[in-house]
């Protein structure tokens, strides 16, 4: 292969551009260490043509000394996350492991979350920011209490999509019936759940062998009897969750600082002919939107804790010298506001009329992600958008038995539980359930002593107010 | 005590933004956000800053977090004693136009009060650690940002984006802070400081085209041109003050261009014709691409590819 051809491809591919429109897509994997991930997400790597020559060719030589066979010219594709491996043989603790490659549709950010006794808190990290996750099971074990611990913490944090992929088909003969019988109890789990059938979330179940490559990226020819598409063309094709969320819901701008220059301006802005008249008082609160999206004469609120929540309307949206008409989540920007109110980091801009009142009373959900254990009485730091407060733990009220989905009685929380709890915190903040704010609902949940993350946590509604039984956990 | 009023119901924008964001835009977005928030929760951040592409990016995104206000915070670089003069040039042309303050932790220094050691092979990017750590120790920094991607190799892909390290500067991979939806947490106790990298999830082609479409100045290195070069180790040395040839080193004028910019001593060029960001881009994308299939790819791409994995010097 020469390297003018290669040059002219990427030119060509270049050209048609589909880089420079190529939306991001956050994705995870979670399984147990047997169903095939690391193969899965070798194969994923491999065959999306991500993995460099010279990885190859040492995988390749690894897979001939171990007398590896099977297809991809003997190689191992589990062996390109070998790297995770050798920790584990180590054993070091190991965690999210982040991967990228692109397709000509979409390029993509791959949480890979090994599926050991950590999984719980693997899986929230790797799901918190993930637009999809995909599920592995082995063919000829089913779902078992591992499968029903994953979605039940998928559906808990509410991703968008759920992808159940049942591998190692090529072990069940490419049996139909196999996968069938799979598929129709995910479903039943995903109901019982709530997953898939709640309008919020969509639970898709694909067979694939990650070692042959069926329906990896292509659709395989020894499943017929599937006709949906290849896991790879599934991820390619799904909405991202800002994609969802900036059309349905309002709009939220936690404030990360004011810039307010005061004639301090960027020198090279003011080489570059920057209006320095205009610009000397020049104030804006800049952020990042976490949700829906805002245009310029916007009707929004400003809320600070322990002050009613006042009303202006968005004059400017500023981006590095770029004035926009709107902007959307994720976006970056920096906000210019009719009135001149005292705004700070911590405080929320959200769209008038759409927010609730500040609460000083946290009922919440609890995953526990920290060796020390929660007790009732605790003193701890909630971290929400940008604001952190102290905390009281008031009471610990249940956990989550993950595989029955059923809340039983505790006092205290210990490293991969998830349970309610309700904080007393010393400020009010603008909580919102989690169910319908997946940024705004969520907090971190902070050891004040050695500044540890100790839980991600879920905003509930307060008990009393309308149940909303998709959360109830 | 006050109470939760009922959710009301979500008010759909009339004009919902239509145009998707491209994954620039979104890792753009993504590392603005960061670099906010570390400069809003830190007492004295600081920016690693060696004039090659990562850090100029990084540079770029910060003027933008900021605009039209000044980046808020210093640069710091760890000079070798072996940068390339032009490097050392556009480092301080940068400082200048943006109006920054540069701190600078001399590796010469440390050699010559005894503290630091020469190596027996001449090369100086081990030692930089130390003139690293004593900056940030003396100047009180509490958050370094880096240009590191997790695409670079395997252990930085599991570095998070905000990375606690104790008083020695050691990353603790047992001890790392679960990383959840977009709330970072950089919380440290005395002695520690913490390294942030708001282009984790960038690749090295998101970098070559985000240099494009911003059309942000790079050392002339970067690109193509003719140079005085002798190959040792299979690379192409330039000849310079701290790297001469030996007797048997035949000195030639070569078409090259650097991958990486940092010690002059252990720093190899690669045979390219590409002379503009876009002919690098198309270089970076092309590298991909031969190496994607199974067949082996020539010389100069894989010799490129084994550079981009080569950890950056300060990290």
């Amino acid at each position: 292969m020469s390297t003018e051809i290669d040059t002219a491809r990427a030119a060509a591919l270049l050209d048609e551009a589909p880089l420079a429109h190529a939306s991001l897509f956050r994705f995870a994997t979670a399984g147990s260490v047997d169903d095939g991930k690391s193969t899965l997400v070798g194969r994923l790597l491999h065959d999306s043509k991500a993995i460099l020559a010279d990885q190859l060719d040492a995988v390749a030589r690894t897979s001939a000394d171990r007398g590896f066979g099977g297809s991809a010219g003997g190689i191992d594709l589990a062996l390109l996350t070998d790297g995770l491996r050798a920790e584990r043989e180590q054993g070091i603790t190991i965690d999210v492991a982040y991967r990228y490659f692109a397709t000509d549709r979409r390029s993509f950010i791959l949480a890979d979350c090994p599926g050991h006794v950590q999984y719980t808190k693997n899986t929230v990290t790797g799901a918190s920011t993930a637009d999809a996750v995909v599920v592995l099971i082995d063919a000829r074990k089913g779902v078992l209490e591992q499968t029903r611990r994953h979605l039940s913490v998928l559906q808990l944090l509410r991703v968008a999509h759920v992808i159940v992929a049942v591998n190692k088909i090529d072990l069940v003969d490419f049996s139909e019936s196999v996968f069938r019988e799979i598929e129709a109890d995910v479903q039943q789990v995903g109901r019982e759940l709530g997953l898939g059938s709640d309008g919020i979330t969509d639970l898709l179940v694909v067979p694939v062998s990650a070692l042959d490559g069926d329906n990896v990226v292509e659709r395989s020819e020894r499943t017929p009897w599937y006709t949906g598409p290849a896991l790879l063309e599934v991820l390619e094709t799904l909405p991202a969750a800002d994609e969802l969320e900036s059309h349905l819901e309002s709009f939220r701008f936690p404030v990360q600082l004011v810039v307010r220059p005061q004639g301090a301006l960027a020198p090279d802005a003011v080489a570059g002919g920057l209006d320095v008249e205009k610009y000397r008082d020049y104030r804006a609160y800049a952020g990042q939107i976490t949700e829906g999206s805002v245009k310029v004469g916007d009707k929004v609120s400003v809320l600070t804790p322990g002050q009613d929540p006042r009303t202006t309307t968005v004059i400017g949206i500023d981006f590095a010298g770029a004035e926009l008409a709107e902007a959307a989540a994720p976006q970056s920007v920096a906000l210019r506001l009719a009135d001149e109110f005292d705004v700070a980091r911590g405080d929320t801009i959200a769209a008038a009329g759409t927010v609730r009142e500040s609460s000083a009373d946290l009922y919440a959900a609890l995953c526990w992600l920290s060796p020390k254990p929660l007790r009732e009485g605790a003193k701890v730091l909630v971290k929400h958008g940008t604001r952190t407060v102290q905390a009281l733990v008031r009471s610990v009220s249940g956990k989550l038995d993950l595989a029955t989905f059923k809340l039983e009685g505790a006092s205290s929380l210990e490293l991969n539980d998830i349970g309610h709890a309700q904080l007393r915190l010393a400020a009010p903040l603008p909580l919102e359930n989690y169910l319908h704010h997946r940024r705004t609902g969520a907090f971190l949940v902070i050891d004040p002593l050695d500044g540890n993350t100790l839980a991600a946590g879920l905003v509930n509604d307060h008990p009393g107010d309308h149940e909303d039984e998709r959360y109830s956990i | 005590m006050s109470t939760f009023l009922t959710e009301e119901p979500t008010q759909v924008t009339d004009a919902a933004v239509s145009t998707r964001l491209s994954s620039l835009d979104t890792l753009e977005s993504e590392a603005i956000h960061i670099i906010r928030e570390v400069v809003a929760e830190f007492e004295k951040p600081a920016l690693l800053f060696s004039g090659g592409k990562d850090s100029v990016v990084m540079l770029h995104l910060a003027t933008k977090a900021f605009w039209p206000g000044k980046v808020p915070f210093p640069v710091l670089h760890v000079d070798t004693g072996h940068n390339f003069p032009e490097v050392i040039d556009f480092r301080d042309r940068t400082v200048e136009r943006l109006g920054l303050k540069l701190v600078v932790g001399s590796v010469q220094e440390f050699i010559d009060r005894g503290e630091l050691a020469e190596r027996a092979d001449g090369t100086r990017n081990p030692l930089q650690t130390v003139p690293l750590l004593d900056a940030i120790q003396s100047n009180k920094f509490d958050a370094v940002f880096g240009g590191g991607r997790r695409d670079e190799d395997k252990a930085r892909a599991k570095e998070r984006i905000l990375s606690l390290r104790d008083e020695f500067g050691q990353w603790d991979p047992r001890n790392q802070r679960p990383e959840l939806w977009n709330l970072y947490n950089g919380r440290h106790t005395v002695g520690q400081h913490v390294r942030a990298f708001p282009i984790s999830n960038w690749t090295e082609l998101d970098v070559w085209r985000y240099i494009e479409r911003e059309n942000i100045e790079l050392p002339g290195l970067y690109y193509a041109h003719d140079r005085e070069v002798f190959a040792r180790d299979g690379m192409w040395r330039a000849v310079g003050e701290v790297s001469q040839p030996r007797p048997d080193e035949e000195v030639i004028t070569k078409t090259v261009r650097y991958r990486t910019v940092g010690d002059m001593s252990c720093t190899g060029a690669v045979e390219s014709a590409a002379a503009t960001v876009r002919d690098v881009v198309i270089e970076v994308a092309a590298s991909t691409i031969t190496e994607r299939g199974a067949t082996r790819a020539d010389d100069r791409i894989s010799e490129a590819a084994m550079e981009d994995r080569k950890k950056d010097g300060y990290f």
